[in-house]
């Protein structure tokens, strides 16, 4: 017996799955602005004067940085209830992948700022400038450009690893395509299309990433 | 609520049992298809550069899940009629090949151009020249990224779970569902994660630190 390939259920339901798409990149792009704000935030804490500050950073970096995505987020959406906190499926994706992400961009980020050089910080304070002004402009700002190639193929992983979100039956691209092939039990056609749609969706995401730094990071270094 | 008691710990540890295969299968699959890919992307055939750099760009451009699902119902369709795990470790084998593929390819492209030439000079043949010349060098710089994709190889066989082949983490869901107590054991299934991946991140972090100190 030979199987036929069959994709008039996916192109049937071509719509539902561009819609998911869009999810999926919502859950990506609020996943990513979360994971930047914890990373800048963990970098300064990392930085802190109070021991237990910088400990509880490295203790969280490495925890995140050391389990599986789906180990956390099932902890958060099976676990936490149990200690009075529950939380929708979407929230919980949204959560998850900005902890997770945030434990990386720690470390990126942390690298960048501890490879720009002393005198630099020196020079701005000779200028005067207060603390908070010479971390934003001359510590933070010349970090992040040199960080920016590992932090967006960080945040590309980030996006494929939403598709995991399908584990607790939050609303992405996985998931509706799950529920497609329960329907109509076309299971290679359905993930093979969205397998694609991915691909276009990383691929697209890699452009937009490319053409923020040539704009924003234009200007001269030396 | 049911305690967790000696049998649930067993059924977790023939979870982590499959973990561990899963992790070896696909990592040394993966690392004899990846020195293949990672060979062809620095070929002199631009075919060959063309073909794995696409390959490449595949794996890194889609979800683990997407390729376990794909490679899942693939082998099937192709009327191969093998158990789960065969077809989930081929997924992983795949996955792998591209990662280390990739991170050779970086390591193989940072050996001076100078020893290729000091190879040729010398009238080693092509195996002479990669196996006794440029591997050795590449190895040792990929080092660090391949202790780190290892580490990542371990989190993705995670994955196979939602596939529905029970190894830790599926573990863990059936014994939560059955005890009734989620937080007690995603807390165990965690730190065994951690208990194995930690050990190696340190190792990865301490090799990359040894390079940058001799290569300085």
């Amino acid at each position: 017996m030979s199987y036929s390939l069959d994709f008039s259920a996916v192109i049937e339901r071509l719509p539902e799955l561009l819609l998911a798409c869009l999810a999926t990149i919502g859950l990506a792009l609020a996943g990513m602005t979360l994971a930047t704000v914890i990373g800048v935030l963990g970098v300064i804490a990392r930085r802190s004067r109070f021991a237990w500050l910088r400990a509880l950073t490295i203790g969280f970096v490495e925890v995140i940085r050391n389990t599986p995505f789906l180990v956390q987020i099932f902890f958060i959406f099976f676990a936490l209830p149990q200690l009075g906190v529950r939380l929708n499926p979407t929230v919980t994706a949204i959560i998850a992948l900005a902890l997770n992400g945030g434990a990386y961009a720690i470390e990126i980020i942390r690298g960048g700022v501890d490879a720009i050089p002393k005198g630099q910080v020196e020079a701005g304070l000779a200028l005067g400038l207060h603390k908070a002004q010479i971390f934003r402009f001359i510590v933070l700002k010349p970090a992040l450009r040199a960080v920016y190639p590992s932090l967006t193929s960080q945040f590309i992983m980030l996006t494929l690893t939403t598709s995991v979100c399908t584990s607790i039956a939050a609303y992405e691209l996985t998931s509706v395509a799950q529920k497609i092939e329960a329907d109509t039990f076309r299971s290679f056609e359905v993930y093979f299309s969205i397998t694609i749609l991915y691909l276009i969706i990383s691929s697209l995401m890699m452009g937009v990433f490319a053409l923020i730094s040539r704009i924003s990071f234009s200007y001269p270094v030396k | 609520m049911a305690s967790i008691g000696f049998n649930e710990l067993f059924f977790l540890l023939q979870g982590l049992k499959w973990t561990v295969a899963l992790t070896i299968i696909g990592f040394i699959g993966g690392g004899i298809f990846g020195l293949l890919v990672a060979l062809a992307r620095t070929a002199e055939s631009k075919l060959l550069q063309k073909v794995t750099t696409g390959y490449i760009a595949i794996f890194q451009g889609t979800p683990l899940l997407m390729q376990l699902f794909v490679v899942y119902y693939g082998v099937a369709l192709i009327g191969l009629n093998v158990d789960a795990w065969i077809a989930v470790a081929i997924a992983f084998t795949l996955h792998a090949s591209a990662y280390l593929g990739e991170i050779w390819r970086g390591g193989i492209q940072a050996v001076p151009k100078g020893q290729t030439e000091a190879a040729k000079a010398l009238g080693l043949h092509y195996t002479s020249r990669v196996k006794d010349v440029i591997l050795p060098q590449a190895l040792k710089i990929s080092l660090p990224a391949t202790i780190g994709f290892l580490v990542q190889l371990i989190k993705g066989t995670s994955l196979a779970a939602i596939v529905g082949f029970v190894e830790l983490s599926r573990a863990g869901q059936i014994v939560s569902n059955q005890t009734f107590r989620p937080l007690t054991v995603f807390a165990i299934i965690g730190l065994i994660y951690f208990l194995i991946c930690w050990p190696l991140s340190l190792w990865g972090a301490r090799t990359e630190r040894r390079l940058q100190t001799a290569t300085r």
